[in-house]
């Protein structure tokens, strides 16, 4: 009985622990189930949902006539996760070849990213290698969609437009200064993935990706090509360090053109260094010579002191100032306002400056913006020196007055001479397409800038310095400039800046240019000889291009300054110009 | 009673269950559990239709087993019990000398043609080998009968452990346990044996492996490793976690299907059933599981002799051991020890192991009345 007793206790103890056990399961689960469900699934996203980003499509770049001058091309990018390749890197040896890698160093770079489950092992694959790659087949090995971008017209407007990094941002030039604008909101998307990252699934587009909205630049590809291809030939025929050109439209400040020497390739990127990318049109400081001195004669004319028919004397070529020598070439006696300019008198423009206040003198400097910079937006524009502040001697007003003691970047110089073009009316600077006519500021009465105007006609004249400059059928205003370069504690003796500054045609002006080429070694410097020429043939060729009518049709009965022009655009001329 | 239950069930499939000797609710329980496992193991599996086959070959011979079984009468189980026993311990004695390296552990041996894992065979043998020695013996033992019963535990279960296969050798013990237990244990001997077992925790501690130990301190938390020891156990509760009241639905597991859930076709599949049929699923096929384990201790009830009933209640305590261990495991209740989820992990060797007894138990059953007659 105690043993039946017993048996049955035992069985109530089977049954009871027999519960117990199940409905220790059964509680185990309806916690994971029921109470932790919102919690470990929250964790099991978290695990396999990820967002990805969806590259945008960058916004075009545009010359002013729609030719493009940057574009956004698909592109693939082959990547590898290392975590999924099987440990024989051999899988990978038809992958290097095909995409002309060196195996041994990208089995090394495996190694140091056995880690990770993501490499890159070739950035922007052009589409047909891409599809390659794909049929390999090889597991672990995947292709991004991303975009390139590309430059039709390669180093010819490479400064201008600049270039964007392997992570399509922009870094120079116009892509830098409108990286806002171009660079599209990249989307993004919801996706599955798999322990080893694989993407298994699209669960949701979350934000599609917004391409960047296209570019219309006031660039013209063809002036463009012309600066480039003439300035490339005086720098190479010249021997030059480097050159930088500017072409604007006189009416708008539109920049039309802006080409350097030396240049790259922005298509390809191996070559990259400063010296070639630095945009030195709105980057560099010259000094800016005899090319200021029509400034400082509006500042003379601006002062009421003198009228564009008065004469100053020059003889003997050369005075003193606080002891320190201003020389000419040589004595041009009494000169007329406009042969100051026109002969580049330098005794003659230090004399009209020391004969107005130094206050008239450094307001139409600062109404011209030397030492301020133009706005531009141009990533690294520099403003230019000009000290308005530090009282001067005697001399040094003379010599500001011809352009040595301060400094300027072409971009400004091409500015100070669109304005007088412009009728003493300044234009902000664009990179931008203008639809709408700018409000520019009078800064110099119509009437003086026009009086100047005349003057500098004359430097491109058979008496002038400039006559290179000259253009075919057309009325050529401008100026030279030859400039000592400078060194530390004076200036050199044997090494110089040539430049020519000017616009045509003159009766109404359309287009203003500065040509600077820096440090000519292969005998000539004079800017008469090496700068003008450059003028002369891409004025020449845009007054063609832009359909602008001529001014000075003789008709058959040319001057004798015509067919020395005509002999001087044979490349034969030896004729002396002056600075 | 012997007509009573062969002629008021006069359908042809009952016949031929009994003609096969085969018990009809247990036989029925045991295709419908095995038959959700070939579900379940197509989804964890990645709709793999090979692994389904070779899964079906297997368990088409584990069922061979089962009806092989049933038709060995019990005497015979134990007329044979000591020289299996034997067989088993000389076997477990040269698979620590002779056997093949698997996974760090010596488990198996290679016979040329087959490969065997003698633990296995250790499942069946040792509860027989207790119920054996106990069942000529007066009920409740004698603290004597009850030494030798315990040493005759001991012996495989430390074999076992030394292999090492923890998971395997506390099955072991926990069969043979089982075998004791019903024999009748004083309450005086079950509060020592367990005051012993406490005192001997250090012990063990002492003498388990590295990766055992490491098993052990994941288990009290597994947050410490997320990436290492803990990671098997953290996916495993998400996946159960993310099916909810109902589930996620057949095939439609995340956690599985995309790889995070280790080991899922075989120890870890109850978290991918878990994950596609929820709360719902999981209570139903813990129904179907409790549903044999209690037919089975109806079986051991209805035992007409001292060494089927000790035989049949230790197979079913164990199989419910077996699903506690692998259902705890999984859900982080208990530590990570290799225990396959019952009839449903994908793999051979325990299967067929288990159909064996269960085929043990038919027979324990099928030939009562014989006996009587």
């Amino acid at each position: 009985m105690v043993e039946k007793q017993q048996f049955v206790f035992r069985r109530v103890v089977i049954i009871g622990l027999f519960f117990l056990a199940a409905c220790a399961l059964l509680w185990r689960a309806f916690d994971l189930h029921i109470s932790s469900q919102v919690f470990l699934q929250k964790q099991g996203d978290a695990r396999h949902i990820r967002t990805v980003a969806i590259s945008a499509h960058r916004g075009n770049i545009y010359d002013r006539n729609g030719e493009p001058l940057a574009i956004s091309t698909p592109v693939d990018s082959v990547w590898i996760n290392p975590q999924q390749l099987d440990s024989k890197s051999e899988a990978l040896q038809p992958l290097a070849d095909l995409l002309q890698l060196n195996f041994t160093k990208l089995e090394k770079r495996l190694q140091e990213n056995a880690s990770r489950e993501f490499m890159y092992v070739k950035r922007r694959v052009q589409p047909d290698l891409a599809e390659q790659v794909k049929n390999l087949a090889i597991e672990g090995v995947y292709l991004q969609r991303e975009y390139q971008r590309f430059y039709p017209t390669g180093e010819v407007s490479a400064h201008v437009l600049g270039f964007t990094n392997v992570d399509d941002k922009g870094q120079e030039g116009v892509e830098l200064s409108y990286e806002a604008f171009l660079a599209g909101k990249p989307g993004a998307k919801k996706i599955i993935r798999d322990r080893l990252g694989r993407a298994v699934d699209d669960v949701e587009k979350i934000q599609s990706a917004q391409p960047g909205q296209d570019l219309t630049v006031s660039i013209d590809k063809r002036l463009q090509y012309l600066a480039y291809r003439s300035l490339k030939s005086a720098m190479q025929k010249h021997k030059a360090k480097s050159a930088s050109a500017v072409v604007m439209d006189v009416r708008t400040g539109e920049v039309l053109a802006m080409v350097n020497q030396p240049s790259f390739n922005p298509n390809d990127r191996s070559d990259l260094r400063p010296e070639k990318t630095r945009n030195r049109a709105v980057t560099d400081l010259y000094e800016p010579g005899s090319t200021i001195k029509p400034v400082t004669m509006l500042a003379a004319l601006d002062s009421g002191k003198w009228k564009a028919t008065d004469f100053v004397g020059t003889a003997p070529g050369y005075m003193r100032l606080n002891g320190a020598p201003i020389k000419d070439i040589r004595n041009f006696g009494w000169l007329s306002l406009p042969a100051v300019i026109y002969k580049s008198s330098n005794v003659g423009i230090s004399k009209l400056a020391l004969s107005i206040s130094q206050e008239q003198q450094w307001h139409i400097y600062r109404q011209f913006g030397l030492g301020q910079s133009t706005d531009s937006g141009f990533p690294g524009e520099t403003a230019g020196h000009f000290d308005y502040y530090k009282p001067v001697t005697d001399f040094e007003r003379a010599t500001l007055a011809f352009g040595y003691g301060m400094s300027v970047t072409p971009l400004q110089l091409t500015r100070i001479y669109a304005t007088i073009a412009n009728h003493g009316v300044m234009n902000p600077v664009s990179f931008l397409k203008q639809t709408n006519k700018p409000e520019g500021e009078q800064i110099v009465a119509a009437k003086i800038a026009k009086e100047v105007s005349v003057m500098m006609e004359k430097t491109v004249s058979s008496k002038g310095t400039g006559i290179r400059a000259g253009v075919i059928n057309y009325r050529v205003a401008g100026k030279t400039g030859t400039v000592h370069k400078p060194k530390a504690g004076g200036y050199e003796e044997d090494s110089y800046q040539s430049v020519f500054a000017g616009f045509a045609p003159a009766s109404d002006p359309r287009l203003a240019m500065v040509v600077v080429i820096d440090e000519p070694t292969a005998g000539e410097y004079y800017g008469g000889r090496v700068a003008a020429p450059v003028f002369s043939n891409v004025m020449m060729n845009a007054m063609r291009l832009l359909d602008i009518a001529p001014d000075k049709l003789n008709l058959g009965k040319n001057t004798r300054a015509d067919k020395k022009q005509a002999v001087l655009s044979d490349n034969s001329g030896s004729v002396g110009g002056r600075v | 009673m012997r007509a009573d239950y062969f002629e008021s069930n006069d359908t042809g499939r009952l016949k031929l269950f009994q003609s096969l000797r085969l018990d009809p609710p247990l036989t029925m329980a045991l295709l419908l559990l095995t038959a959700c496992g070939l579900g379940i193991l197509y989804s964890a599996g990645s709709q793999n239709i090979d692994l389904i086959f070779r899964q079906l070959t297997r368990l088409s011979l584990a069922f061979g087993v089962m009806v092989l079984m049933a038709q060995i009468p019990p005497q015979n189980f134990r007329l044979w019990a000591p020289w299996i026993f034997l067989l088993g311990i000389v076997l477990l004695t040269s698979v620590l000398v002779f056997g093949d390296v698997g996974k760090g552990a010596k488990r198996w041996l290679d016979f040329g043609v087959v490969r065997f894992q003698p633990s296995e065979m250790m499942k069946l043998a040792a509860p027989m080998m207790v119920a054996w020695f106990l069942a000529d013996k007066p009920l409740p033992p004698s603290f004597k009968h009850l030494a030798v019963a315990l040493i005759l535990v001991i012996m495989p279960t430390m074999l076992i452990a030394k292999q090492p296969d923890l998971g395997t050798s506390l099955l072991i013990a926990a069969a043979g346990f089982f075998v004791i237990y019903f024999a009748g244990l004083k309450w005086r001997v079950l509060a020592g044996f367990a005051v012993l077992v406490a005192a001997m925790t250090p012990l063990v501690w002492h003498y388990m492996h590295d990766y055992q130990r490491r098993r052990v301190l994941t288990f009290l938390n597994p947050e410490n490793d997320p990436l290492g020891s803990g990671y098997h156990i953290i996916q495993s509760k998400i996946a159960i976690g993310s099916g909810g009241l109902y589930g996620k639905g057949w095939l439609n597991g995340t956690q599985s299907h995309l790889d995070f859930l280790p080991e899922r076709s075989t120890d870890f599949i109850f978290a991918v059933f878990a994950e596609e049929f929820g709360f719902i699923g999981v209570i139903v096929l813990l129904a179907l599981y409790v549903f044999i384990v209690i037919r089975g201790l109806v079986i051991a009830s209805q035992a007409q002799d001292s060494f089927g009933r000790l035989l049949a209640g230790s197979l079913s305590l164990t199989f419910l051991v077996y699903l506690f261990v692998n259902v705890g495991m999984v859900s982080g209740l208990l530590p990570v020890v290799g225990v396959p989820l019952p009839l449903v992990s994908y793999g051979g060797t325990s299967m067929v192991t288990l159909m064996a007894g269960f085929g043990m138990l038919m027979s324990i059953q099928s030939h009562r009345r014989l006996l009587r007659q």
